[in-house]
């Protein structure tokens, strides 16, 4: 007798029962709507069914292929960070009330879900020093392409051009290009200066048609911008200032909103979300109240019910595209609760002083590592304030320089001739809490026998 | 359950509690004043909770208690595909050599993580009839929006610039005209007959030499197959224009029907639904969308490709419509996805649309008497009704969607779609046994009996909730988005 899959409940009785009530003769009869000349005649052309056991083999082979980066020292950031993550964070996440829920759509028996992005968003919101943020977007890079339509949208459409630094994530940029052609924006590069956005040639591209100025903090070299200038600049024409920030930074980097910035986004991948070769990860857009009805993605708000209890509802849905339709303010329909999720859990477990200690952690580790480079002989290629991310000159092919780096069993930084032939040499170096002093040593030393 | 305020997060911190250590710090330290200039330093801390370990799960604990998911419970949410995920996704998804990847390592460290992508773009091209798939989109509203811009490319290319609409039915997910409408398009709308399909006569009056296309979710958000989408494909491309595909509702056809033979050019699925990645409380998602050969060049940036027996990206792609997501798609629901097909297998997958829809057919049959049902032929794997009859008792649709909640069931989507007067869409999933539907059946047929015999009793529901329900008109008008010390 052939095996119930088990997925699948109904039995063949089951199935004849259920026939009978509706009246069918059998199931081929419930798809007797489809003409004929579209029905699939052939089995599906995929592979077999694997049993729990042979799937968990064919799965772990795959895995074999690949080269975890936890089984080395991993130097690769560049929006992506190698980061504790406390064992409470999955522990919350495998609790099936969170991860088989889908959107709140009942809040009576979603009070726990509505609950914890309501948190997250009190959360992001008081990192960034905004006054509000959302229940989260897919990533930080289409968070910032969407605060770039909002700013546009912001400015009723009279205004159309976007700027963007070129310090900015090259796949962000990219991403934002992709952007901004639907509704036939321009985006023109704000060039850069040692590594930072140059103020004087932003200032010079600067008129009445730019809607946005979008730059990113600590940028894609790791060096921090000079907001203060950035913001007076933009003031200047009107214009938004809209900042991409890694969340771990602003532990001890002055956040954005207290340089008056509009919209603050980012990825919070760096708290208690797995590397995953680069997604899900989680997005936040946080900003100011002025901007409320314009924010796209999904708000989650206080209100009380019948009794008087506190509790959380979706709110400020007129702006979404269940309701307004091809009059909502962007088509994002749900967002990343349960990344968000994780990044909440992992904020509250470090807490206001473990965020700051670890962020500190980053700087210092950095620091000596970038210091360590310069002793051994290397160059900095930028020499501005950094957070965990420099670049140096390894002064030969970045490609080689990590090829020789695998050999000794680390993983080195990112070889920036990926993105620009010209920095074939450049090697954007990440340095996290998790990286020791022997491990930093150890890649100082490969780098100069591979040099 | 107990009804009792929960305290927020922020309300259990004290000064000096920690949940988690760090590493020790074995570098030399050196202030940060030193490093930087002063006004780069923070200097108002955020205010973020201080709890112990204990405190922090006891709180999240606490909160999963308060939220219904799939193991929870039925969940018929119409459009959504509520289906069971299956454990063995989130052991295969965690496996360190899986999971523990940064996208910028060579591809030569990662060729495993490679082949179980292209793998899985293969049996989502076979499962759709599609030419060639991307992985990059990361959620269905994400590979709308993605299609809709190869579409827009596609004619670009041709020169045709003044194909501006794009025709959505006035049933159609709201996604639809609102990714229609951030990909430049102007979204017109196509109206839906008596049947529950689309008005062919309508159809034709609006396709013309502005048609950029026509996107179309089949089976529709009615639940009812769109039997003239051969002849609707044929005015569609006659006028010039493209199909494009909502794959939000293929757990109805698959192994029965393509995309790709019912004539469309492009689609997108919602792995979260039909493929069993978790739903996670609304995400993360993930959308691949698949297209015809003539739109093969204008996918996203990068593509997975197989050369020589190795995988790799793709960057050279000059016709792309260029980059829409960082690195390369929601991987770990990518992962979850193929886990799922390759338990399946094409029989599996088979028997999924033909267990869903005769659930669906089976919950329609049994509550034909008790409500009012617009469209009485057969449903796919969904199905549609109204409460008209209740509503002239006083009793409406979210009524009894919050007296469901007092059974332990989540209630099906109400107000969706639109063109349906007091709209419950019901979706069962194959993945329930014959006896959860009974059981829903029969609260549905007792609430309809209690509408009219007590309708105070729905009017005041749900009793059986951790709270009542909430003023909605309050949390819009005076919106508190983010915690406030008191």
């Amino acid at each position: 007798m052939k095996q119930n899959h088990r997925y699948l409940p109904m039995t063949e009785n089951d199935r004849w029962e259920m026939l009978e009530t509706v009246g069918a003769s059998d199931v081929s009869e419930l798809f007797s709507d489809l003409p004929e000349s579209v029905r699939s005649r052939s089995k599906l052309n995929i592979r077999e069914a694997l049993s729990e056991e042979a799937l968990v083999e064919y799965f772990q082979s795959l895995a074999a292929k690949n080269e975890a980066v936890k089984d080395y020292p991993s130097f690769l950031g560049a929006g992506v960070y190698d980061h504790h993550i406390p064992s409470t964070v999955d522990a919350v996440l495998s609790r099936s009330e969170f991860y088989t829920a889908y959107t709140p759509y009942q809040p009576e028996v979603s009070q726990g879900e509505l609950q914890a992005i309501f948190e997250f968003q009190s959360m992001i919101a008081t990192l960034t020093g905004m006054e509000m943020a959302n229940s989260s977007m897919y990533d930080g890079h289409t968070a910032l392409a969407e605060g770039a339509l909002m700013a546009a949208t912001q400015k009723r459409m009279k205004k159309q051009t976007i700027l963007i630094s070129e310090t900015v994530h090259p796949e962000a940029r990219d991403v934002v290009q992709t952007f901004v052609n639907g509704p036939k924006l321009s985006l023109n590069t704000i060039p850069s200066n040692a590594g930072k956005t140059d103020v004087k040639a932003l200032k010079d591209m600067l008129n009445e048609d730019v809607a946005g100025v979008l730059v990113q903090y600590p940028n894609f070299y790791g060096t921090i911008e000079d907001l203060k200038a950035l913001r007076e600049a933009a003031d200047a024409v009107g214009a938004l200032l809209i900042v991409k920030s890694n969340p771990l930074a602003l532990g001890v980097l002055t956040p954005p909103g207290e340089f008056g910035a509009d919209i603050v986004v980012g990825d919070t991948q760096p708290f208690g979300i797995m590397g995953q070769y680069g997604g899900p990860h989680c997005g936040y857009f946080a900003t100011k109240k002025t901007f409320m009805r314009k924010v796209p993605g999904r708000l989650v708000g206080e209100t009380v019910d019948e009794e008087g209890q506190r509790g959380y509802v979706m709110t400020l849905q007129a702006r979404e595209q269940h309701i307004r339709r091809d009059k909502a303010t962007s088509n994002i329909c749900s967002n990343q609760a349960l990344n968000a999720l994780a990044s909440s859990v992992a904020m509250s477990a470090f807490g206001k002083r473990g965020i700051k200690d670890m962020a500190l952690q980053n700087v210092q580790k950095a620091h000596y590592a970038k210091t360590s480079l310069q002793d051994a002989g290397f160059r900095l290629v930028y020499d501005g304030p950094h957070f965990n991310e420099f670049v140096v000159d390894v002064g030969a092919s970045a490609t080689d320089a990590n090829q020789s780096l695998f050999a000794e069993g680390m993983i080195g930084g990112l070889d920036l001739g990926r993105f620009n032939g010209e920095q074939d040499h450049h090697m954007l170096v990440c340095v996290t809490e998790l990286r020791t002093k022997a491990e930093i040593d150890r890649f100082v030393e490969a780098l100069n026998v591979a040099k | 359950m107990k009804k009792k305020d929960q305290a927020l997060i922020f309300e259990l911190s004290r000064e000096g509690r920690r949940g988690a250590s760090l590493p020790e710090n074995d570098v030399p330290e050196v202030d940060v004043e030193d490093l930087w200039p002063d006004d780069y330093v923070r200097t108002k801390e955020p205010e973020l909770p201080e709890v112990s370990e204990l405190q922090l799960v006891r709180h999240y604990t606490a909160l999963s208690k308060r939220n219904f998911g799939v193991d929870s419970g039925f969940y018929p949410l119409g459009s959504c595909t509520m289906k069971y995920n299956p454990k063995i996704n989130e052991v295969i998804a965690r496996m360190p050599g899986l999971a523990h990847l940064h996208p910028y390592q060579p591809e030569s460290q990662v060729q495993g993580a490679l082949q179980l992508m292209h793998e899985l773009q293969e049996s989502l091209a076979a499962i759709t009839g599609m030419k060639e798939v991307t992985l990059q989109s990361a959620a269905g509203a994400h590979g709308e929006w993605s299609g809709l811009m190869i579409i827009r490319s596609f004619h670009e290319s041709n020169g045709d610039y003044n194909r501006t609409k794009v025709i959505v039915p006035d049933s159609a997910h709201g996604t639809n005209p609102a990714s229609a409408s951030v990909a430049g398009f102007d979204p017109v709308t196509v109206k839906t007959d008596e049947r529950g399909l689309v008005d062919m006569d309508h159809l034709r009056e609006v396709t013309g030499e502005d048609t950029a296309a026509l996107m179309l979710t089949n089976p529709n958000t009615l639940g009812l197959f769109e039997e003239d989408i051969v002849e609707m494909a044929e005015i569609v491309h006659s006028a010039g224009g493209k199909l494009y595909y909502d794959g939000a509702n293929s757990n109805a056809i698959l192994g029965k029907a393509t995309a790709g033979d019912m004539g469309f050019d492009v689609i997108h699925l919602n792995l979260h639904k039909t493929f069993t990645g978790p739903h996670g409380g609304g995400g993360p998602g993930s959308g691949p969308v698949g297209v015809k050969a003539e739109l093969v060049p204008f996918l996203p940036r990068p593509l997975l490709v197989k050369e020589d027996g190795q995988y790799k990206w793709d960057y050279d792609r000059p016709s792309s419509i260029g980059r829409i997501k960082p690195f390369y798609g929601n991987y770990g629901i990518n992962v979850r996805a193929y886990a799922y097909i390759r338990s399946m297998g094409p029989e599996g997958l088979h028997q999924v649309s033909e267990d869903a829809v005769l659930n669906a057919n089976y919950l329609r049959k049994r509550l034909e008497r008790y409500y009012d049902i617009p469209y009485p032929q057969y449903c796919k794997h969904e199905f549609v009704l109204s409460a008209k009859r209740q509503k002239k008792l006083g009793v409406r649709a979210l009524d009894i969607a919050k007296r469901l909640l007092d059974y332990g069931i989540h209630p099906p989507t109400i107000y969706f779609p639109l063109n349906v007067e007091e709209c419950m869409m019901i979706e069962p999933t194959e993945t329930e046994a014959k006896e959860t539907l009974d059981e829903f059946a029969d609260a549905m047929i007792t609430i309809a009996k209690e509408a009219e015999e007590d309708p105070n009793l729905v009017l005041e529901a749900p009793y059986e909730t951790v709270i009542s329900r909430l003023d909605e008109t309050k949390a819009a008008r005076k919106p508190v988005l983010t915690y406030q010390e008191q």
